[in-house]
């Protein structure tokens, strides 16, 4: 027993969870978390499509989470489903798991993996800004954080949500005699996008993609009101139909041949990237809406203080940066290279 | 009295930044120079034109005063994504912006002008503290130039002309004998005072250009009213000589005295002449015309070194002048302009100036045997000017016509497609083919140019609906479309002449390339190949 013992007291993080061709690893307990192919456990943290694929033996998710997943791949989508309450402790071997919210997507989760006083915590995609369609994140201190850096950069300042709703409905009101085409991730962006624009008073009905509308469904299902809404289809024609109105799309479509029907819009993009006025200018937006479902570099730097994480994993993104900022403060930090995992979609 | 103007054209930058449409562009200029006062809305001309110039302040500088705040090694990741160095440093900037004190425009430029090399930087930190994200990034635009918002100088100027009911030609007629903060310039286009007058020796004036001949057009050329010179292809130029002060402005009135001094120096008559700027070759006696090639060397420099100006001289071939010694011509017909022209370069003792021939013809049909034969490859058609017409600025149709030669022509296939911009933004409207080449193995495509013009909406439809069907590969906006000797789009291009390239695999570069046509009838292997294309490149 006292050489087990020893054994788990100078137990490095790294045995506790590791990155392996899948995605991040925990032997002791035999699972993956958000891992990018089929496993027999996977621990997923939201319904993005790269960290949530069909296919696993069973799936650990939040209730939120798992709908989402079978809105978008069907009921079959794992031999079996496990819900995790955000709060509650999860067994797995001799590794703990306890899922909080991370305030990136409706149903997403952080997750606390402990094992032997070693806490690591796998923040999967996170923000920290208000959001109103999802629980906002909740700072667990631990020993390792993982963490995103999609945004890890110092040039990137999210701007205040209603700022950019304001200038959405400003922009309506001077170009009345044009549709609106915001290009919003179909997973919690757009939602988030319709969600704000009701908040400012905006009540007339918001058109949407057929890309949308199951999970607009999901949302309204899972408590969280968006509204009149109605699918952007249109009988040849009838361009003038959409003058004036909101359309929600994926950012793909817009530069699809889809767009084409609208007359003469304002092509708006809601995303973190836009806080990059010459990539908004070279992606021919009109109107970039600075809104992101990510941390930004504030947030990223923040919460890394906020946890007091004495070493920092970075996961996807633009992790050089980060690293070197935790260098220059003083906490051990290193990039996973972990493949598969995509930047917020441009 | 202190007010918020600088955030104002910091919000006009911006949005500038972000419309691509002309005329809105237009009207945002158009607004803020009707809604901000004396003297801001000159120095945010200035600005825009690239007409301020801050010797307290150079972009080294501002690099020393970022390394002051920011990690040197977390700038370079940001700004390698970013791109721009002003967008980088107003976003990286540690402050949040003190604003309670806004900056007036004027005001803030004033300091920066009267700054020595020690103060400017100081002066620039402290704006940078007080000032937000965007304000931040407009005065760093300011201090640096450079502006990447998409607004040429002659935008500006239309908006100027716009702003006072005139003509872009009169701004142009002014423009040079007026200074930042412009003031006289604003009044008189608000009808409070008289044209300011050019206190400027050696002004440019507007240029006079040429319309394309039309078919009905023929009937009118005899040669009794039209007279007919070559068309050079070199650089379209203004000499000036006023008393001790000579310039050179290109046709849209930019001084590019500097980078020719070696014809600065030999512009010894007194007047304002127009005609092509060449680069010759130096033989025993005098020059000889060089090749567009030869040109090339000389253009888009700043300043030049002597060895270049001896292997490679610039001299002026004059047609046209509009001021005989102080004497304004302008309303003259051209045949007495003509006989004043010829006087002057007579008296031209530097060698650096000669005339471009009148040429004789009975015909409309002897002038099509001179334009297909030309005797030098300088030459890219015919100029037939009207006898009476006078120097009028812009273009005006019927005194000038130009009769360039055929483009030549090539079949490439299609092989890179990209989407287009604004309203194109859904249409893969950008195109770049190839023709074949022997790779060692067998045949290969291999690109020689681009294209995004010359076609049809309808064939622009077609093309694109082609493009998304066959695409084989994807890389961001840019689609590869199969291109075998099967399989693929043929598209006749059109271009203007070909050059050597060592920036081009092909080792050739198109100018003006354009789809002509597309052939749909055409399988790819019977594509052109490159040694035709080789043929062409000019001397």
């Amino acid at each position: 027993m006292a050489g087990r013992r020893a054994y788990l007291a100078s137990m490095q993080p790294a045995d506790l969870l590791q990155p392996s061709a899948a995605g991040l690893y925990a032997p002791q307990g035999g699972f993956h978390i958000d891992p990018t192919r089929a496993v027999d456990v996977a621990l997923v943290t939201h319904g993005h499509a790269d960290h949530a694929r069909p296919g696993h033996g069973t799936v650990v998710a939040t209730a939120e989470t798992l709908k989402i997943m079978e809105v978008r791949y069907g009921a079959g989508f794992a031999g079996a489903t496990q819900v995790a309450e955000p709060g509650a402790t999860l067994r797995f071997g001799s590794v703990s798991v306890t899922f909080a919210p991370a305030g990136h997507v409706l149903g997403s989760a952080q997750i606390l993996v402990e094992a032997d006083g070693t806490r690591i915590v796998a923040s999967g995609d996170y923000k920290r800004l208000p959001d109103p369609t999802c629980a906002p994140f909740v700072p667990i201190p631990c020993d390792v954080f993982i963490t995103e850096a999609t945004f890890g950069l110092p040039v990137f300042h999210h701007a205040d949500p209603a700022d950019e709703i304001a200038k959405l409905l400003a922009s309506l009101a001077r170009s009345s005699e044009r549709a609106h085409m915001v290009g919003a991730y179909s997973l919690g962006k757009a939602q988030r996008v319709i969600r704000l624009l009701r908040d400012a008073g905006y009540d007339a009905p918001i058109y949407i993609h057929g890309a949308l509308e199951k999970l607009c469904a999901l949302y309204e299902e899972l408590g969280v009101a968006l509204g009149p809404l109605s699918p952007a289809t249109v009988a040849k024609g009838a361009k003038g139909d959409f003058a004036g109105a909101v359309v929600i799309a994926p950012p793909g479509a817009l530069q699809d041949r889809w767009a084409r029907r609208f007359p003469d819009p304002v092509i708006c993009h809601a995303s973190g990237w836009m806080r990059i006025r010459q990539r908004a200018k070279q992606s021919g937006v009109e109107l970039p809406l600075i809104l992101s479902d990510h941390a930004d570099w504030d947030e990223l730097t923040r919460t890394i203080r906020d946890v007091g994480a004495k070493e920092v994993w970075v996961t996807h993104g633009r992790e050089e940066a980060l690293v070197r900022w935790c260098e220059l403060n003083g906490i051990r930090a290193k990039p996973l290279h972990l493949v598969g995992y995509e930047d917020e979609p441009e | 009295m202190i007010i918020e103007r600088m955030r104002l054209f910091a919000s006009l930058l911006d949005n500038l930044v972000l419309t691509p449409q002309r005329n809105v562009k237009l009207r945002l200029l158009v607004d803020y120079f009707r809604a901000t006062p004396d003297p801001a809305r000159g120095y945010a001309l200035a600005v825009l034109t690239g007409a301020l110039d801050i010797p307290g302040v150079k972009p080294a500088m501002l690099r020393d005063l970022v390394r002051e705040r920011v990690d040197a090694e977390l700038f370079a990741y940001s700004y390698d994504f970013v791109g721009d160095f002003a967008e980088t440093v107003s976003l990286i900037w540690p402050a949040e912006g003190d604003t309670d004190h806004p900056p007036d425009l004027a005001e803030l430029v004033e300091s920066l002008l009267r700054a020595s090399r020690s103060d400017g930087p100081r002066i620039v930190e402290r704006w940078l503290d007080a000032l937000d994200t965007t304000e931040r990034w407009a005065l760093i635009k300011l201090v640096t130039g450079g502006l990447r918002v998409g607004v040429s100088a002659r935008l500006a100027k239309q908006a100027l002309a716009q702003l006072g009911g005139r003509e872009i030609a009169d701004i142009e007629e002014v423009w040079h004998g007026v200074e930042p903060p412009y003031t006289d310039l604003f009044a008189w286009l608000e009808g409070r005072a008289d044209q300011p007058r050019s206190a400027r020796a050696a002004p440019f004036r507007p240029v006079m250009l040429s319309q394309p001949i039309a078919e009905d057009d023929f009937a009118r050329i005899t040669p009794d009213t039209y007279a007919a010179e070559w068309k050079w292809d070199g650089i379209r130029v203004q000499a000036v000589r006023d008393g001790d002060v000579v310039r050179l402005y290109s046709r849209t009135g930019d001084d590019i005295s500097r980078a020719f001094p070696d014809l600065v120096d030999g512009l010894d008559i007194e007047g304002a002449l127009d005609g092509e700027l060449l680069v010759g070759r130096p033989t025993d006696d005098g020059f000889v015309a060089g090749s567009f090639g030869d040109l090339q060397q000389r253009l888009n420099r700043k300043t030049v070194s002597r060895k270049l100006m001896a292997s490679h001289p610039a001299f002026l071939r004059a047609y046209d002048c509009l001021i005989a010694g102080t004497e304004d011509v302008r309303a003259m017909p051209w045949e007495a302009r003509r006989r004043r022209l010829e006087t002057l370069v007579d008296d031209s003792r530097s060698g650096r100036i000669d005339l471009s021939p009148v040429l004789a013809y009975g015909s409309v049909d002897e002038l099509r045997a001179l334009r297909v034969d030309p005797p030098d490859p300088l030459i890219e058609g015919l100029m037939l000017k009207r006898r009476d017409s006078v120097y009028e600025a812009g273009r005006p149709k019927g005194p000038w016509f130009k009769w360039k030669r055929d483009p030549h022509l090539v079949d490439a296939v299609l092989m890179y497609a990209q989407r287009g911009h604004g309203k194109r933004s859904s249409f893969y409207s950008d195109y770049t083919f190839g023709v074949w080449r022997d790779a060692g193995d067998g045949d290969e495509l291999v690109p020689v140019g681009k294209a995004y013009f010359g076609f049809t909406d309808e064939e622009l439809a077609e093309i694109d609906r082609f493009v998304r069907n066959h695409t084989v590969n994807r890389f961001g906006p840019v689609r590869e479309v199969v291109h075998t000797p099967t399989e693929g789009l043929v598209l006749e291009v059109a271009f203007e002449a070909l050059n050597r390239s060592t920036r081009h695999k092909s080792g050739v570069a198109m100018r003006f390339p354009r789809i002509s046509r597309l052939r749909w009838d055409k399988p790819p292997a019977e594509a052109d190949r490159l040694e035709t294309l080789v043929k062409l490149i000019r001397a």
